[in-house]
This record gives C-alpha cells, sequence and structure tokens, in this order.
C-alpha cells in the first residue's frame, strides 16, 4: 500500500439516494383502476380520478398504506402515529391534475438503517507486511441511514414522436395513480459500491415481503442518486500553526446533483462513476459544480444537464383535502409488525446454524423467498413420516446439505419438480446401481484413452473393437452400467 | 298547465292521483324555458325536447312510486352530467361533455328526477351576484336590472320563472344560500361531509357543498334526504345516517332557543330596510314560541380574511388540472376573477408566505369552529341575515372586489365551520326579496329545517312570485 | 404585515400557477391583489400560538378503499380520450416538452 501523493486532492463522494418503488397492488393508489399497466394499450385504464377529470376525487388504498408501513418495519423505521397525504403543485403534461397526492412533513414512515457489509477502507499507510498478517480487517459493518419512506402516486407516461413533421409529446396514464413507496437515504454512500449493494438488498427486501416486482427494467423500481464531492481531509481548524495536520472532513458538500433515467443497476453504477469522475475533473480545475439535475444517458455513458437553469421548485406543498388524515394505534402498529415474517439476513443466518450450510449455500438458497421455501419444505418432507407406502424406494436419511447441494447445482426447476419429487430424486440416486452421466463419461473415456489403438480401429469401421471396448469399460464400471449404455457412449464420443 | 303554484310535494300528488301527467309537467317546464331564457339567460343548455319528452313519457308508464318521479331538476353547470356540456360557467369548458354522473345527479335520476338543463352560474363558483359567469349573465326574475345572487345564480332564476321545480347548487360562501335569498326561495347548504362531492367540479375542497334550491321547505328536505349519505366516492362524507327529513317538520317551537349572533346585526353597511324585515321575522319567531338569545361569535371580524386566503389558496390548486390536454381549453381562457385568485391562493401557498398566510388562516379556521361550537352548546340555532342589501343592481359591485366580498359577511363563517345553513323567505321590499338564515350545528340539517317549516307555515312567503 | 406586489412579484406567481398576464393588466392585477392581501393581513392580529391549524372540519380519520379494481368506473380508450383536442393512436398529444 502506496501513501497517496500528497499534493493531489484527494477527493470523497458523498452520495443519498432516492427510489421509488411501485407497490402491486391490485388496484391503484386513489382510485379501482387495475394497477398493473405494464404493455397495455394506452389509456385502457383510467377513470375520473387518475384521470384527473373535474369533480373527481382521491380516496387512499389501504392495503398500500399498510404494505408501506410494513415495508418501513422491515427497515427499522418508525412509524409515525399521525400522517397525511399533502398535495405536491407542479404542471407537467403527464401529472393530470397539476399536482401530485404525495407526503411532505408527515410522512407515513421515518428514522430506519440498513446495514450493509462493506470492503474495509484501508488507512493509507497500511503496509504489506500488515495486510499478509491477516491484522487488518477486510470487512466492516456500515449503516446507512434512512431518512424517511412515503407513499405517493405516479405519473402518466410521455413519449416523443413526430406527427406530420411535428414534434410531439404523446400521453398514456394507464401508470397515472399506481401507488409509489419513496425511500429517500442521508447521504451516508461513499462508493458505487455501497449504492450498488443497497440497491440491491432494498429489492431484496421488497420482494421478500412481496410487495412489488420491484423490476429496474420494467421500471417497478427506480433509483436517483444524488452526488456531491469533498475533500476527504481538511486542515484542522483549530490547528494554531501551518502544520499539515489534518482532519477528516465532515462537512456536507454544498451542492449536490442529482441524477434520473437510470433503468438497471448497471446504469446506476456507470451513471454514478462517471458523475464522480465528472466532478472530480470540475473539482481539480477549481470550479465548483452547480446544483442540478443530470439525465443519464446510456447510449454513451455520459450524464448530461436536464434543465438549463435549475430553479428551486416552489411545490407549495398543503394539506390535502381531499382525504382525511390517518391515525394509527401502537397495537396497529405492532400487529403489522408481525406480519414481516423473516427477512433475507435473518433466514441466511438461521440456515448457517439450523442446516449447518455455508454462508454461500445459504446466501443463495435465500436470495429469494420462494426458493428458501422449497428447501425447508424438501427438508420438512424428509422428516415428515408422512410418506405414501406405494414407494418402491426404501426410505432413507437425506441431510440438509444434500437438498442444499442438488438444488443449487443441479439447477432443480422449482415449477415442475415438488419437493417430495425432489426428495425421491436424490434418493434414487444415491441407491441407484447405476453409475450418472458423469460417471459414465468419465468410464468410457478413460478407455478410450487406455485404447488408442482399438478406438482408432473401430473408427476405421471394425466392428469387433468396439466390442473389445465394451468389454474393458464394463470391467472398469464393475456393473454398474449397462453394455447397452456403455457401448452407445462409446460410439458418441468416437464420433466426435 | 300552471306551473307557478305547483312544488315538488303537490306535483308527486298530481302525479299520483293522476291529475296530470308528468308529460304535462315537463312540458309547462319547457314552455317556461322557451319564454324566459333568452331574456334572464338562467340555463347554459337545455337537454333536447324529445328526449326529455320521451324520459317524461317512460315516468308516466310507471305508478311514480320513485320519491322524485317525473320531477323536473336543473343541475348548476358545474354539476358533472354525463353526456350533457358542462361548463362551470366557464369559457375553458365550453365544449366540455362529461363520460360519468356526479354521485348526487345519479341519485336524483335514480330517483325518478328529469334532468332539463343546466344552470348559468359565476364562473367556477367565483362570485356571489352571477355576473362573473363567462356567458351572459343570469337576471333576477323579480327586477332584471338586479343581479340573482350567485354563484348559482342560474339554479334560483330556474326555480322562481318556473323552468323546474328544483335546481341543484354549490355552497362554498353562500352561493345557494344568496341566489335563494334573493329570489325568495329556500336554499340548503347542508352540513360539510354530507351530500357527496364527487363529480361537482371543485372550487374549494374543503369548504364545497352541495345543496339545492326549491320552493318550499318540504321540497328542499326531500331532496336533501336523496341526495344525502356516505359516497364510497368521496372521502369526506360521514358515516352518520341520513334521517328522513321530511317526517319531522312537524313540531312546536316552544323551548326552542335561537341565538343572534351581535356581530351580524348592526352592521355598517347594512340596508335598514332589510334589518327591519329581519327583526320581523325573528319576532315572528318568538311569538311561535321560541326564545330568542344573544350570542357572540368573536373571530367573526377575521372571517373574511381568512375564507380569502383559504378558499383562493384551494382553488388555485384545483384548477391546476384544466391544462387544455385531456379536455377543455387552454389556461389563457381563464376570466379575471379565476385569475385574480388563483394568483392569491399561489402567492399565499407560496414559499417564504405559507406560515403568514395559509397556515395563519388554517388555524384562525379552527378559533371560528370553536366559536360555532361553543355557541351551538348555549342555543339550538342561529339566526341572521343572509344579506346586508337588498338584490343590487347588475353593474353595481363587480368592479371592486373588495367590496363583492363583503356582501358574504354572514355567509362564510358557516362555510368555514362546516356547518348546515337554510335560506328561507322573510319578506320583501317592495317587490325584492329579502331571506334569513338559520344556522344549525353540524348535522343538524333536521333541526334547521324545522325551524324553517314552521315558519314558512305561518307566513307563505313562496306565494309571492316573480311579476313575469 | 401588508406586501406591495412588484411586477416581478405577479410575474413569479403567474409562472408558478402557469397564467399569461397580459402587458396591460399588470397594474390593474397589482392593485387589485395589493388591496386584497391589505384586507387579509388583519389575520396577523390574532394570537395564533398553539393553535392546531383545520385542514379538514368533518373530524373524520383513517378513511380507506379495499384494495379491489372498480370495473364499471373504468373509461374506454374511446370514451377518456372523448374531450381532447389532439390523440393519436390512444395517446394524448401535446407538444413536444424536452427534458
Amino acid at each position: 500500500m502506496v501513501q497517496e501523493d500528497p499534493k493531489n486532492m484527494n477527493y470523497e463522494p458523498i452520495i443519498g439516494i432516492e427510489i421509488h418503488v411501485e407497490l402491486g397492488t391490485l388496484s391503484k393508489m386513489f382510485c379501482g383502476c387495475p394497477a398493473d399497466h405494464f404493455g397495455k394499450e394506452p389509456n385502457t385504464q383510467t377513470c375520473p380520478v387518475c384521470l384527473g377529470l373535474p369533480g373527481a376525487l382521491p380516496v387512499p388504498n389501504k392495503k398500500a398504506v399498510e404494505w408501506t408501513m410494513l415495508l418501513g418495519l422491515a427497515l427499522g423505521c418508525t412509524i409515525n402515529k399521525e400522517s397525511k397525504f399533502d398535495r405536491k403543485h407542479y404542471f407537467y403534461p403527464d401529472l393530470p391534475k397539476g399536482y401530485q397526492i404525495s407526503q411532505y412533513d408527515a410522512p407515513l414512515v421515518r428514522d430506519g438503517v440498513l446495514k450493509l457489509k462493506v470492503k474495509s477502507h484501508l488507512p493509507a499507510n497500511t503496509t504489506h507486511q500488515a495486510l499478509q498478517a491477516g491484522k487488518l480487517k477486510v470487512e466492516e459493518e456500515k449503516s446507512i441511514r434512512i431518512r424517511r419512506v412515503h407513499l405517493e402516486e405516479d405519473t402518466g407516461k410521455l413519449q416523443h414522436a413526430v406527427i406530420d413533421g411535428k414534434r410531439v409529446s404523446l400521453v398514456d396514464f394507464n401508470r397515472s395513480g399506481v401507488p409509489l413507496v419513496e425511500i429517500v437515504t442521508e447521504p451516508d454512500f461513499r462508493s458505487t459500491e455501497e449504492v450498488d449493494m443497497f440497491a440491491k438488498k432494498l429489492q431484496q427486501i421488497v420482494r421478500y415481503l412481496g410487495i412489488s416486482g420491484a423490476d429496474m427494467e420494467k421500471g417497478s423500481m427506480r433509483i436517483e442518486p444524488s452526488i456531491s464531492l469533498r475533500k476527504s481531509e481538511i486542515l484542522n481548524p483549530k490547528s494554531e500553526t501551518n502544520s499539515k495536520f489534518k482532519i477528516q472532513n465532515s462537512k456536507l458538500p454544498d451542492y449536490r446533483v442529482e441524477i434520473k433515467n437510470i433503468n438497471s443497476f448497471k446504469f446506476a453504477r456507470n451513471a454514478i462513476t462517471y458523475e464522480i469522475e465528472r466532478q472530480t475533473e470540475m473539482l481539480e480545475h477549481g470550479d465548483t459544480p452547480t446544483q442540478q439535475t443530470r439525465g443519464y444517458v446510456e447510449a454513451k455513458g455520459v450524464t448530461v444537464p436536464q434543465r438549463e437553469k435549475e430553479e428551486a421548485h416552489d411545490y407549495r406543498y398543503f394539506p390535502e383535502p381531499d382525504i382525511p388524515p390517518m391515525r394509527f394505534a401502537q397495537e396497529q402498529i405492532a400487529k403489522s409488525k408481525e406480519q414481516i415474517g423473516e427477512m433475507p439476513d435473518e433466514k441466511k443466518e438461521r440456515f448457517i446454524k439450523e442446516y449447518g450450510l455455508s454462508e454461500y449455500d445459504a446466501t443463495i438458497l435465500t436470495e429469494d423467498r420462494l426458493s428458501a421455501e422449497y428447501f425447508e419444505d424438501a427438508v420438512k418432507c424428509q422428516k415428515s413420516k408422512a410418506r405414501p407406502p406405494a414407494r418402491q424406494v426404501k426410505s432413507q436419511e437425506v441431510s440438509s446439505k444434500t437438498i442444499a447441494n442438488w438444488i443449487i447445482n443441479k439447477k432443480v426447476d422449482r415449477a415442475s419438480v415438488t419437493p417430495t419429487q425432489l426428495l425421491d430424486q436424490i434418493i434414487i440416486a444415491a441407491q441407484s446401481v447405476f453409475v450418472s452421466g458423469d460417471e459414465l463419461e468419465s468410464i468410457v473415456t478413460q478407455v478410450l484413452d487406455g485404447n488408442p489403438k482399438a478406438a482408432r480401429e473401430y473408427k476405421n469401421g471394425k466392428e469387433p473393437a468396439l466390442m473389445f471396448l465394451v468389454g474393458q469399460a464394463m470391467r472398469l464400471a464393475k456393473g454398474k452400467s449397462t453394455a447397452e449404455d456403455l457401448r452407445k457412449k462409446i460410439i458418441e464420443l468416437i464420433s466426435k | 298547465m300552471e306551473i307557478k303554484a305547483l312544488t315538488i310535494q303537490s306535483a308527486l300528488a298530481g302525479l299520483r292521483t293522476k291529475q296530470f301527467t308528468a308529460v304535462d309537467v315537463v312540458g309547462a317546464c319547457l314552455t317556461n324555458v322557451k319564454k324566459f331564457n333568452e331574456d334572464y339567460q338562467a340555463l347554459l343548455a337545455v337537454v333536447d325536447e324529445d328526449v326529455l319528452m320521451a324520459q317524461a313519457k317512460d315516468i308516466d308508464a310507471t305508478d311514480y312510486s320513485l320519491p322524485l318521479s317525473g320531477i323536473p331538476i336543473v343541475l348548476k353547470d358545474l354539476f358533472t352530467s354525463d353526456g350533457i356540456r358542462t361548463t362551470a360557467g366557464s369559457k375553458v369548458l365550453e365544449q366540455y361533455v362529461p363520460v360519468f354522473d356526479a354521485t348526487v345527479v345519479a341519485k336524483l335520476k335514480a330517483a325518478g328526477a328529469i334532468i332539463i338543463g343546466k344552470a348559468n352560474q359565476d364562473a367556477w363558483g367565483h362570485g356571489s351576484s352571477g355576473e362573473n359567469s363567462d356567458y351572459t349573465p343570469t337576471k333576477n326574475p323579480y327586477d332584471p336590472s338586479r343581479v340573482p345572487g350567485g354563484s348559482s345564480s342560474g339554479s334560483a332564476a330556474a326555480v322562481a320563472l318556473g323552468m323546474c321545480l328544483a335546481a341543484t347548487g354549490t355552497d362554498t360562501g353562500s352561493s345557494v344560500r344568496l341566489p335563494a335569498a334573493f329570489c325568495n326561495l329556500v336554499g340548503l347548504k347542508p352540513t360539510y361531509g354530507r351530500v357527496s362531492r364527487y363529480g361537482i367540479i371543485a372550487m374549494a375542497s374543503s369548504f364545497d357543498t352541495i345543496g339545492h334550491i326549491t320552493k318550499t321547505v318540504y321540497d328542499n328536505a326531500l331532496i336533501c334526504e336523496i341526495t344525502a349519505g356516505k359516497d364510497a366516492y368521496d372521502a369526506t362524507t360521514s358515516e352518520i345516517p341520513v334521517p328522513q327529513y321530511t317526517n319531522k317538520l312537524d313540531i312546536k317551537l316552544q323551548g326552542v332557543k335561537i341565538g343572534l349572533p351581535k356581530e351580524y346585526f348592526g352592521l355598517h353597511g347594512m340596508d335598514p330596510r332589510v334589518s327591519d324585515v329581519t327583526r320581523t321575522a325573528i319576532k315572528k319567531l318568538e311569538d311561535l314560541g321560541a326564545r330568542i338569545v344573544d350570542v357572540s361569535l368573536p373571530h367573526t371580524s377575521v372571517a373574511m380574511a381568512c375564507y380569502y386566503i383559504l378558499v383562493p389558496s384551494e382553488v388555485s390548486s384545483n384548477l391546476a388540472r384544466f391544462d387544455g390536454v385531456r379536455f377543455g381549453n387552454g389556461r389563457e381562457t381563464f376570466g379575471m376573477e379565476a385569475k385574480r385568485r388563483m394568483m392569491i391562493g399561489t402567492y399565499a401557498l407560496s414559499s417564504g408566505y405559507y406560515d403568514a398566510y395559509y397556515k395563519t388562516a388554517a388555524q384562525i379556521r379552527t378559533l371560528i369552529k370553536k366559536d360555532f361550537d361553543d355557541v351551538f352548546g348555549a342555543v339550538d340555532v342561529l339566526v341572521a341575515p343572509s344579506s346586508p342589501t337588498l338584490p343590487f343592481a347588475i353593474g353595481q359591485k363587480s368592479n371592486d372586489p373588495v367590496a363583492m366580498y363583503l356582501s358574504d359577511i354572514f355567509m362564510c363563517p358557516v362555510n368555514i365551520a362546516g356547518v348546515p345553513a337554510v335560506n328561507v323567505p322573510c319578506g320583501f321590499v317592495g317587490d325584492l326579496p329579502v331571506g334569513m338564515q338559520i344556522i344549525g350545528p353540524q348535522f343538524g340539517e333536521e333541526r334547521i329545517y324545522q325551524i324553517a317549516s314552521i315558519y314558512e307555515k305561518e307566513t307563505q312567503w313562496y306565494k309571492k312570485t316573480p311579476k313575469i | 404585515m401588508s406586501d406591495t406586489l412588484t411586477s416581478s412579484d405577479l410575474a413569479h406567481i403567474a409562472k408558478l400557477v402557469n397564467l399569461s398576464i397580459d402587458a396591460d393588466q399588470y397594474d390593474l392585477f397589482s392593485s387589485q391583489l395589493t388591496a386584497i392581501l391589505d384586507f387579509v393581513s388583519r389575520l396577523q392580529e390574532v394570537p395564533t400560538k398553539n393553535i392546531a391549524p383545520t385542514a379538514q372540519v368533518t373530524g373524520l380519520t383513517n378513511v380507506y378503499r379495499d384494495d379491489v379494481v372498480d370495473q364499471p368506473r373504468i373509461l374506454t380508450q374511446k370514451d377518456a380520450l372523448a374531450n381532447a383536442h389532439e390523440t393519436h393512436n390512444g395517446f394524448f398529444v401535446v407538444p413536444a416538452v424536452f427534458e
């Protein structure tokens, strides 16, 4: 580890993110139109409410509120006992009412934290020896603070077109009114990797809760990072001499750049990386980046300014008069908490302890809730004595580790193989007199390698050479394969 | 047939005893539409005659058991009516034809009512005289050189002109009660949350109430039975069951305590003739057995200021959806009054001013509401004049918005507090009608109808119809 | 507190609320709005410390709808587009909006 050149400015990224998640409710946030809008014909899933027709009124979706609370609780947040909706005003063609019903100063959820396991930042004077001696922690736990989680409605969709030579925008309101949860973090991220980890963890939690598909490509999960840079060390202001004594800089930068139009985790990483480089270059030239919103352009791998001059929006928030406020009792919040169930990290730790699985295997099995449940169903099946009597196979102990291995390595298709059937497969394989396909291949390969002359002779058409090879293979297989199988395999491998 | 003296009550009786048919009733109304609409501009749209006659014939094929069988009704033009042009009195919606019915409209239709047409109004509900209509303003049937009151100007005129037997309206700051007072009619402003606002083009969401105008108290109570009630499409409607108001009108006034808010009487700018008529009416209530008590609504002096921050704020928000994309004309089509209110409202909500204006007004609203809650602990109802003046001349007030705002001084506090009030005719100055308000506690429609009914029975001012 | 509205105030407000005010109407608006603001400034005289603002006079709380599809209220594409000035292949058309 070489110490950084002290003459170079050392900038560290200060990143916060806003994540929007479209809830997978049946109906929209404030009306009964279907919420599933992906791939539908334009403007076929609207009503007076989500189309913003005069006289229409919003009535909030109870499930959307409950699911937002669930998410907040799963993220270790506090539920605000008194909450309400507010109107957020701005004009845009995809916003039919000229305001979005959102939440301002009394969101449903506030103040939580999500812990990530990140690579340690090794100190600048780390020596090679120290690293090799294993005296340094390579991984540490980092807390990302969640400022708030609130509920709002989605807007319609705009797309660009040219009609009769004129550039226009086309608007589809099928998405207008779909429930949207917004998660806002503090600017606690210090690297692209941390953002990536957090976003994936959040996606996993959301999917575990079953409240959304959280699919970046489909737009049911969107990330907007806000990035700024600051000098990682500054001269100690308390130092009375001109000494080079530096301290960690804890002041937040006075600007930030918001990035929109990110449609995948990869784009998010690319966009953040690009933006850090862009801002670093500006700062090293002595320029301060302007506070602005920029859009990510995947084709060029860059971010571009979205507006000429970013004016601070005056959204003129006021409490939504058409929707009475919400009050939550402690018992209700406690009941919601019970509904969360086991979250991925918890489940992974339990799998390691309870089933003796490796961290790696446990991580894969608990990646999504359904695969974890499948695994546990199979383990339960194996433990249960209620197996149908008409089984050709003897009941046999199958270890959890074996089951885990099968699921992970043999890529079992959960849709067509029930846990019970999986167990049968495992048992049959274990009890099988016959060798597996891989072993068969291995045996035949050995025979062919060991008898090149006979192999060549058969290739040239001499049938007796084949019989000789089959005999050799039978001896090696020690009765665990049929002559027919061996013959077929030999022919197959020779003709390759 | 002669429709001047016909009420909903007598029409239903006549239909059910086969003295006449729905075709007769609707025909008589249409005759009046043809006769008077050109001069008085009460209606902005009239349903096709053939359609109306067909509907009337359908009703005549029934046994008239529906509560409003065959009753011709006019809807204020900000009531969304499926297939009937709806303008809210504005040029912005000049060609707007809705594809759904407001809840109240659906209820009236389901009750057998026949929608004759859409009534003229101050555009978007912005006004108390009818002069802010983007179309030709309505005239007062009692004196066409004067205003009929607003914003439900056409609604009141249509009933007074015999174009229908009832008309719907909205009351955000006076807009049912004032035109009712200026046209010698009964007008209800219900409790906020009593009647669904779904499908009613919104003016100020926390103030708008959905009312109606009729000739008599019984008629009014009957319609309220039908329109009131919880609506799944309006989250601000109450679950409190709707009483059968018409069954409870017959009471005695003995023991009823009527409060007179001292801030509403002896006001500078009050026409002394209106004062006299009102005092006579109050005396009559006393003679009928009520006990008259002086009360105070201490925050009355700031009620108008409070109103003129909160309402324009909500207006500026509710009119944001009119961007010409999905319906209507562009925003440049808005009239001056609408623009004025949107500008004030936007200012009051804007960054740096929200606390001083909107938030402060919302706090004062709490104080005003408390005034009413407190006073109803002491008395059963309040009585107040409906207007400080007689119906004024067209053009007299329209250039001074502040003066216009002041004419709502007895009206707006009621909307701020969300309580119900009914205007009942209480006399004349020459040929010009005077009305008084009976104000009740939240969900006190039953009580105010009772008092109005007794007074009406005694005085029968509704019999003095316009000389047209 | 009484504010006089300057023309740049007016321009700013008009922009926020997406209205265009003709140059020859500026003075009229300015004086009328200033008069109204004058009128409402008396609100400042009322002591409001610790008074909760009222947003909802009904006293209702927790009003929701169940998460079900309301089929009868869904508009056909034709009805949804019925009152638009310009449509194209099922979409509403607006002048091009640039990001």
